[in-house]
């Protein structure tokens, strides 16, 4: 057999082309006769389109025009419910909606074109935050605004509140953030009737794009193909939007006859695509003296944005993971998303996650103060454990020890040498240092039934020299889907890492493996890669080529042999949930998920009061993940996650005009750089997960749900200013301070 | 305003093309030279990605107009890979896991050679410096800050795993 591959960090698949700047991403592809596309949005948040102006010192014969009556299909970008529209066509929704499409082989007449058109606009009333969305006097979305609820009941809270020793209340905002991937959204299309549409992409979900597609063009299956080309970061911002510039690049395409290239520019990306659901969540909590926590009553609303698009889900998870893994026997979760007039809010990272773990957290923190306990020590008496429920009743099977990654974490933090220290050094200090932690879980894969319905296939074949190709629409987009599937098939079939091969996302090649999303990737798309490389090797086992064991040259004989009988050797493999796992999907109880990462952050900052500057000075990350399948990508995930979640906590603060993104640009939305991460320390406690690939379970967005709530209790523990929404800029600590010093 | 001639000396190649006087550096190389590795991020000069050595300064070629290229030499990251003397920067990226999505990776190669040629041996504070005006959003920069010390030293993982 070969050298074992599963916890190796192997060289990443396309790494080689990536750091030779060989790797194409959309922008580097050119097609002969192939001209550029461009979008005209609107300038208000919501209103009736009453005309569309064209400057007269424009040659518009030069140029391709699209608008809402040309779309040969449906008028809508397919997603969950069909709300929103491909161009506006009597009305718009938001700021910067696309109303028209253009299309040109010249980029710099184009850009002009689009400034000489003018879109008139009769204003309607709009509404731009969730109290205004709740209040309801303006309906800009259904019947009241909103968009989806949830309920999770356990136990009963309304008989605590009389015999409980204390009761804390707290409300927690989170602002809406970015996903700032390096490499903006861009599409190329052609288009023709006998044909149909391709696509070539930046994207995370090529089945996504291919159902709008179909939608929009009224196309069956087979007249639309869409691939994606390497892809510069996606973080959930390349889910849903893409299919929307896809449909507009064929749209052009379709209608000029030659391809097109949309490519959307810095600020186009930041102002017109998704964000990170803005929230509010209010916490009331029974608690006894002893800091057992009795009761768990959790509001949670997030902002979605004008149309519905994902925030149904988003908002499920957040709704899932608002209570934490603690054992609580009584818990009300209700929750709603709402609608406003801002471009609607997408996936991003954590799903939902990062805004109602960011509330548990802080306000565990105050819990904690009110009974006169360490944060830490509150957390440890109400850790679940085996045998125990979350809210939705799920009993945990696994043999989950959050003490100890809480115990490790501190340890490996010097946490309390270090808490005392600061102390007694922080009084008369301008500059004071802190420390915070945040104890967390995040479920992999699909919440609920989500991933029965989508019963993703992979598929594994092999060429007669014994070489392996997978066949899968999951994408690579820098996490290390290539590599760590390429090992999980490599270490199956006992074959060198090299040997095997995966074949570019197709949708005319590759079977619908489900979206890469929902840290699902190495879980659920893994388990299926596994298990359809040992579908492979049972089909030479049963023709009787192989035996149970074999060398690689043997493998290879055997590829040789069948293929030389048969033909084509494949095989696949398509999802089966895990025994034993119950979803019900009226009353939001049973196993949300397969499983769950878990995991105790621990951050140290210091903060200077005359400046309000804070940095976090360290960062310590301990998580279990079960298997580790490659230590060097694992280890980026998480440090990539922290960073963008101490983005999230401190710098990356969208100003909102009207429900329009008023910092589209870098210069004034500001990410974490080389000079502000701080040094991140990362532990993984490999516990194998039963039902994952060789033991692995998902990981991609577990990292940023704790760092935000880590980092503002740390801010707290150094100042003893509370600050209970994100982000915490300067300009909110400096109100703070104000207002304690007033 | 016409196109005008230009000559330049593209990763050691002279090159003489007609451009527009104030095309962008960077849409010259990427589209008239036809050179893709140099990649755009934001177009205002604050993350990186179009990074190029310009006479051997590291410059954002997004913010360069095309004229100043006349008479420079260029250094673009297909320059870097097929330079003998380079080649273990970017082995060291791969290796130490510095290029994940790989769209801010040539910037940043080419940011970690500048600092090479002046400093063969930073330290983090230094590495840090030297690329703080590379956006990267997916490593959180540890691997990255691996990779330019790994290059620094001239060693390599060698061995796989850890």
């Amino acid at each position: 057999m070969a050298q074992p591959l599963i916890g190796v960090s192997v060289p990443r698949k396309e790494g080689w082309d990536k750091v030779t700047g060989k790797a194409r991403y959309v922008d580097d592809l050119h097609f002969d006769g192939m001209i550029h596309g461009a979008t005209v949005r609107s300038s208000a948040p919501r209103g009736r389109i009453k005309a569309v102006r064209f400057d007269p010192r424009i040659s518009w014969d030069e140029f391709t025009i699209v608008q809402a009556s040309d779309i040969p299909g449906a008028n809508h970008v397919a997603l969950i419910i069909d709300d929103q529209p491909c161009l506006a066509d009597s009305v718009v929704n938001h700021p910067e909606e696309p109303v028209l499409l253009l299309a040109h082989p010249d980029r710099y007449l184009l850009e002009e074109a689009r400034r000489a058109i003018t879109i008139e606009i009769e204003p309607l009333p709009a509404v731009f935050s969730i109290e205004e969305s709740l209040r309801a006097d303006t309906i800009v979305w259904g019947g009241d605004n909103v968009f989806k609820r949830f309920r999770v009941e356990k136990g009963n809270v309304d008989t605590v509140w009389d015999r409980a020793d204390l009761i804390v209340e707290g409300e927690y905002f989170t602002g809406a953030q970015e996903q700032l991937y390096i490499e903006p959204n861009g599409m190329i299309a052609v288009a023709s009737l006998e044909d149909g549409v391709t696509v070539w992409g930046s994207m995370q979900c090529p089945y996504y794009v291919h159902k709008a597609l179909k939608g929009v063009f009224g196309l069956p299956d087979e007249k639309v193909r869409v691939i994606q080309a390497e892809t510069g970061g996606g973080f959930g911002g390349k889910e849903d939007y893409p299919s929307m510039i896809a449909a507009h690049a064929a749209l052009l395409a379709w209608k000029s006859g030659r391809p097109v290239k949309i490519i959307y520019d810095r600020a186009e990306d930041m102002v017109a695509t998704t964000k990170r659901h803005p929230s509010r969540t209010r916490h009331r909590t029974a608690v006894s003296r002893d800091g057992k926590l009795l009761a768990l009553e959790i509001d949670f609303v997030i902002d979605g944005g004008a149309y519905a698009t994902l925030s149904s889900v988003v908002l499920s998870r957040g709704t899932i993971h608002a209570a934490g893994p603690y054992e609580c026997a009584n818990v009300r979760i209700t929750s709603r998303a709402v609608a406003t007039n801002t471009p609607p809010h997408g996936a991003f990272r954590g799903f939902g996650a990062p805004q109602s773990i960011f509330a548990l957290e802080r306000h565990l923190d105050k819990v904690a103060a009110a009974v006169g306990l360490a944060p830490e020590e509150l957390r440890r008496r109400n850790f679940i454990r085996r045998g125990q429920t979350t809210a939705t009743g799920q009993v945990i099977r696994e043999n989950v020890d959050m003490a100890a990654l809480l115990d490790r974490a501190l340890r490996e933090s010097d946490y309390h040498t270090k808490k005392e220290r600061f102390a007694r050094e922080n009084p008369g200090r301008r500059v004071k240092r802190g420390l915070g932690l945040a104890s967390f879980f995040h479920g992999a894969g699909f919440t609920g039934s989500g991933e029965r319905y989508l019963a993703s296939v992979v598929g594994v074949e092999a060429t007669a020299k014994g070489r392996v190709r997978i066949l899968t629409s999951s994408t690579e987009i820098g996490q290390g889907t290539n590599t760590i599937l390429t090992q999980i098939a490599a270490e199956t079939l006992g074959v060198p890492y090299e040997w095997v091969e995966i074949a570019q996302p197709d949708t005319s090649r590759v079977p619908n493996s489900g979206p890469t999303v929902a840290s699902r990737t190495c879980m659920v798309v893994g388990k299926l890669v596994e298990s359809a490389a040992f579908g492979l090797k049972q089909v030479l086992a049963g023709a009787g080529l192989l035996p149970s064991v074999y060398s690689a040259d043997q493998f290879v004989q055997a590829c040789g042999a069948y293929v030389g009988q048969h033909g084509r050797l494949c095989a696949s493999s398509q999802y089966q949930a895990p025994p034993g796992v119950y979803w019900d999907d009226e009353r939001y109880q049973g196993d949300a998920y397969g499983t769950f990462a878990w995991a105790a952050y621990v951050a140290e900052v210091s903060v200077n009061t005359l400046t309000c500057e804070v940095r976090v000075e360290s960062f310590v990350a301990v998580q279990e993940v079960g298997r580790v399948i490659h230590p060097v990508l694992a280890t980026g995930q998480i440090e990539g996650g922290v960073a963008q979640a101490i983005g999230y906590a401190l710098y990356e603060n969208v100003v909102w005009n009207e429900g329009r993104m008023a910092n589209a640009q870098m210069t004034n939305y500001i990410i974490p750089t080389a000079a502000d991460t701080p040094p991140i320390r990362v532990i993984f406690e490999e516990r194998p997960y039963a039902y994952g690939p060789m033991g692995a379970k998902g990981i991609g967005e577990l990292p940023m749900d704790g760092p935000a709530p880590a980092i503002v209790n740390a801010i707290e523990d150094a100042t003893g200013i509370s600050l209970d929404s994100l982000p915490a800029t300067p300009e909110s600590l400096l109100a703070a301070l104000v207002e304690v010093h007033a | 305003m016409p196109k005008v001639p230009i000559t330049l000396t593209l990763n050691g190649e002279r090159r003489t093309l007609s451009v527009w006087p104030m095309a962008r550096l960077l849409d010259v190389i990427r589209q008239d030279l036809g050179l893709t590795g140099t990649k755009e991020g934001c177009s205002e000069g604050e993350c990186g990605a179009c990074a190029i050595l310009l006479n051997g300064q590291l410059t954002n070629s997004c913010l360069m107009p095309a004229l100043e290229g006349d008479g420079a030499r260029i250094t673009t990251i297909e320059g870097v890979a097929a330079d003998g003397r380079f080649g273990h920067v970017c082995q060291a990226f791969l290796e130490c896991g510095g290029a994940q999505c790989g769209i801010c990776t040539p910037g940043m190669i080419m940011a970690t050679v500048s600092l090479l040629a002046e400093n063969g041996h930073p330290s983090e504070a230094e590495i840090r410096t030297a690329l703080a005006g590379n956006l990267c959003r997916c490593t959180g920069y540890m691997r990255i800050f691996e990779a330019v010390a790994s290059a620094g030293r001239g060693t390599l993982a060698g061995e796989r795993g850890r």
